[in-house]
């Protein structure tokens, strides 16, 4: 096995275009699915039963299907059903819609673990259900969600690499693709491990980080 | 969709199973010596089981398999890519599972091991009938979701060219052009296995519910 990084370093602009987008297509990625996904727990919670069920259902189906045949439906079944999008714009919704299933679900267990008392207490001091949710759960469960949300976004962030397979230029794609073309595999692969492991190690700790910043909004549990 | 795509299909899925289950159980067993190790005294056993738990939790599954798939071969192992598919799935739930079983022989409550102290019982009778079976019971729950994750995982290695259900569908989709229906049912059958497993890890965590507080 030879290892080359020198040959792999000549291409550190190409690099770091493409970690460019794997950050951005991650993050918007993920603020779509956390959006996405607050509106479907908000939606089961307080919408008609109808809507509960036909939610609980994209639910379930988006958790129990790989994510790699949702995007194959969207991206090459997408066009026969009249909607053609491009690979960045498919990825994204893609990463927005499977990561919302999960994170719908992350916000109602939070929901749930909320003392119902504070709720009927909100409601006592007469207020509405917007306000409720804003000034109530939504305080209260950011904390009590964090350590999952932190956990999906790093899912996330490693989901993003199988964009590739759809042509997202993003940084597995990239290096694969130098990998090929000097037939240096192996060191531009581990190259690419140290990228995500790097982002990953990030992550966490910028999650660790807010968990001690918002440690404020703990309560005691009842 | 003609009965024999069905049945291309279906054969598949049956493929698909095989290499998770197979997974599965080899990950259980490295995750098992990967936990022990982190749980060791010794800095030479623990520190590199954490990097291990590290790296094949941090970095994408699919990145792992394409390494794995093209370092093989670099150092002289050429193996078909069904095993380094096996290989890389593998290492990444061992990692995972390596995780959970931490906590779960973190979990086993103090006073049964001082019991079991207290009626003589060697160390290696406390691990065998006390630490490993209630850990066991106490990770079974993730057991179950690990398994569903690496099912749903194995979809990724038709990347590195194994025909599962995912490559099978794709390979159908170039000769009839119908992507809709073909990924639609291969998503239908990875679901429909994923509550297969569900069912039967409820079941068998109620069957170990024996004597919980």
């Amino acid at each position: 096995m030879r290892f080359d990084f020198a040959l792999v370093a000549s291409k550190l602009p190409a690099i770091f275009h493409a970690l460019g987008v794997t950050v951005l297509v991650w993050i918007i990625g993920l603020a779509g699915a956390i959006v996405l996904g607050f509106l479907v727990a908000v939606a089961r919670r307080f919408g008609p039963r109808w809507l509960n069920w036909t939610l609980g259902g994209y639910v379930e189906l988006f958790r129990g299907t790989p994510f790699l045949i949702q995007l194959f439906l969207l991206y090459f079944g997408g066009p026969y059903a009249g909607l053609s999008l491009d690979a960045i714009p498919a990825g994204l919704l893609a990463l927005s819609v499977y990561g919302a299933a999960y994170f719908s679900e992350i916000f109602r267990t939070g929901f749930e673990a909320v003392p119902k008392g504070h709720v009927e207490a909100a409601e006592c001091v007469g207020l509405n259900r917007s306000q409720i949710v804003r000034r109530v759960l939504l305080p209260e469960m950011t904390m009590l969600v964090l350590p999952s949300a932190v956990n999906m976004a790093v899912v996330l962030l490693k989901e993003t690499a199988v964009l590739s397979v759809i042509t997202v230029p993003e940084l597995t794609l990239t290096i694969s693709a130098i990998g090929t073309e000097f037939y240096a595999f192996v060191e531009s692969l581990f190259l690419l491990a140290l990228f995500y492991w790097g982002l990953v190690e990030i992550c966490g700790w910028l999650g660790r980080a807010s968990e001690t910043r918002l440690a404020r909004f703990k309560f005691a549990a009842a | 969709m003609t009965p024999v795509i069905v049945g291309l299909l279906l054969e598949a899925a049956l493929y698909t199973v095989a290499i998770s289950l197979v997974s599965i159980v080899i990950g259980f067993f490295i995750g098992l010596g990967v936990s022990a190790a982190r749980l060791s005294p010794s800095p030479w056993l623990a520190i590199p089981a954490r990097f291990f738990v590290s790296f094949f939790r941090g970095v994408p599954l699919l990145v792992q398999l394409l390494l794995i798939y093209n370092v093989l071969p670099a150092i002289g192992v050429n193996v078909p890519s069904v095993v380094a598919a096996i290989v890389g799935l593998s290492l990444c739930t061992a990692a995972y599972q390596a995780e959970n079983l931490r906590g779960g022989f973190a979990s086993v409550p103090r006073g049964l091991l001082e019991a079991a102290d207290m009626v003589g019982l060697k160390p290696s009778q406390q691990l065998l009938r006390i630490r490993a079976p209630i850990a066991f019971r106490l990770t079974l729950p993730t057991l179950v979701s690990e398994a569903i994750m690496i099912l749903k995982a194995s979809s990724l290695v038709s990347v590195v060219g194994v025909v599962e259900l995912t490559r099978m569908a794709q390979n159908l989709d170039t000769s009839l052009y119908k992507p809709i229906p073909l990924y639609a049912a291969a998503g239908l059958l990875y679901f429909l296995i994923n509550r297969a497993i569900a069912f039967v890890g409820a079941a068998a965590e109620r069957k170990m519910a024996w004597g919980r507080a």
